[in-house]
């Protein structure tokens, strides 16, 4: 093949040639991967929440909405029904207080407040240490447990959470992730929760938070 | 040489990361398992030897000196397209990767057989280079994904064979190090033997 000379007006055709046909192409292949791409988050989302709730036949991820943490932001919140009875709720919380930074929990609600299981969505603890939250070992002795009786710090701070040896921080961020999703999702406390039921369905999630903040008021 | 030759020199005797040494960094952080590394392999190999192909193809109308910024144009496209499709298609290999799918674009080996191969020759022997040279890093990572995972976890493949924990050492970065030394160290005797 003849070399093209590197002359200005090669230069810039060649690359202008070659940038608008690549180009074109990724276009195309971002068209026809977008939908899967959705799904497969959406799938994600439902299998986490599958894993902390009883079995329902709404879908919960259309019927987020959100509520305020004690801090001012907000979690996202997805009600699982049987019919129309709202049976538990999942409840995407985080800590930033891991040993290596962020921690995403799923955790499961029923509906007076007791935890049913807990789902570490990512995590970026150490290998061994912290990772052993993800361990049945650890994670099992939320299950069912009441946070308004049961203390979610470790019992080195005189919480009632076992932690795990040697990852006491990513065992107590692990405490406070469930913390602030128990706070969130039960500002005034269980019996006081009269919470989104009905009015949530197919609602937005601003409209939910205005529902419940009257309601709690 | 023929392209058997071609094809083969990437498994031992040019192997991109034992021989060549290029492309240790994704090398060391995705082989914390044998499936890591091996969908990391798949992904380069795809782009290796697509962009390969397309820059032998368009070597003739690249003037010599935009040849660095159409090469990496040619290589991020195709790693896009790599990262769109595992994004959609195989999201649990997707989100273990994580930012080391984009980073592809960057792996000196991609771009060091666009240099040293294929705008020198014909797009058959620059498709067969690729490939093998992919294949080669493949069973590198393979290898040593297998490694690090059997005795850092007791387990292949996500089945565990040993309980407990392994040595934790070898899926944090200093066994990395070690892992990639011996196996380069292996190799080197092979080749001499």
């Amino acid at each position: 093949m003849a070399k093209t000379e590197s002359t200005f007006k090669n230069m810039v055709l060649s690359l202008s040639l070659i940038s608008t046909g690549f180009a074109i192409c990724l276009g195309l292949v971002y068209g026809v991967t977008k939908e899967p791409i959705e799904q497969s988050a959406i799938n994600k989302k439902i299998a986490a929440i599958s894993q902390v709730v009883p079995e329902f036949d709404n879908d919960p991820n259309s019927e987020m909405f959100q509520m305020a943490t004690p801090e001012g932001d907000s979690l996202d919140i997805y009600p699982a029904k049987n019919g129309e009875e709202i049976i538990a709720y999942a409840v995407n919380t985080y800590t930033m207080n891991g040993f290596s930074g962020q921690i995403d929990l799923m955790v499961g609600f029923d509906a007076e407040g007791s935890i049913i299981d807990i789902n570490v969505l990512d995590h970026s603890e150490t290998p061994g240490l912290g990772s052993k939250m993800t361990d049945p070992t650890f994670k099992d002795q939320f299950k069912g447990v009441d946070p308004s009786t049961f203390s979610l710090g470790v019992k080195k701070d005189g919480g009632d959470v076992d932690a795990i040896t040697a990852a006491t921080i990513s065992s107590r961020a692990f405490g406070d992730a469930v913390q602030r999703a128990y706070k969130t999702l039960f500002p005034n406390g269980p019996d006081a929760y009269t919470g989104a039921t009905s009015d949530t369905t197919a609602t937005s999630g601003t409209t939910a938070i205005s529902d419940t903040t009257t309601i709690n008021q | 040489m023929n392209q058997l030759q071609n094809f083969t020199k990437g498994f031992i005797k040019e192997n991109p990361i034992l021989v060549l040494v290029l492309g240790t960094c994704p090398t060391l952080a995705t082989t914390t398992s044998a499936l890591n590394g091996l969908g990391m392999g798949a992904a380069t190999t795809f782009v290796l030897a697509c962009s390969n192909v397309a820059i032998s193809l368009l070597a003739g109308l690249i003037p010599e000196k935009v040849r660095i910024p159409a090469y990496v144009v040619i290589i991020a496209s195709f790693v896009t397209i790599v990262d769109l499709v595992m994004q959609a298609y195989t999201p649990s290999l997707y989100e273990t990767l994580g930012v080391f799918v984009p980073l592809i674009v960057v792996n000196c080996i991609v771009l060091g057989r666009a240099e040293a191969f294929a705008n020198k020759n014909g797009v058959l022997s620059s498709f067969v280079d690729g490939a093998g040279m992919g294949l080669g890093f493949t069973m590198a990572l393979g290898i040593m994904g297998a490694i690090r995972e059997i005795l850092g976890t007791g387990s292949i493949f996500g089945y565990k064979f040993v309980p407990g924990d392994g040595i934790l050492i070898f899926i944090l970065a200093p066994g990395a190090f070690f892992v990639l030394g011996y196996l380069i160290a292996i190799v080197n005797k092979i080749k001499k033997a």
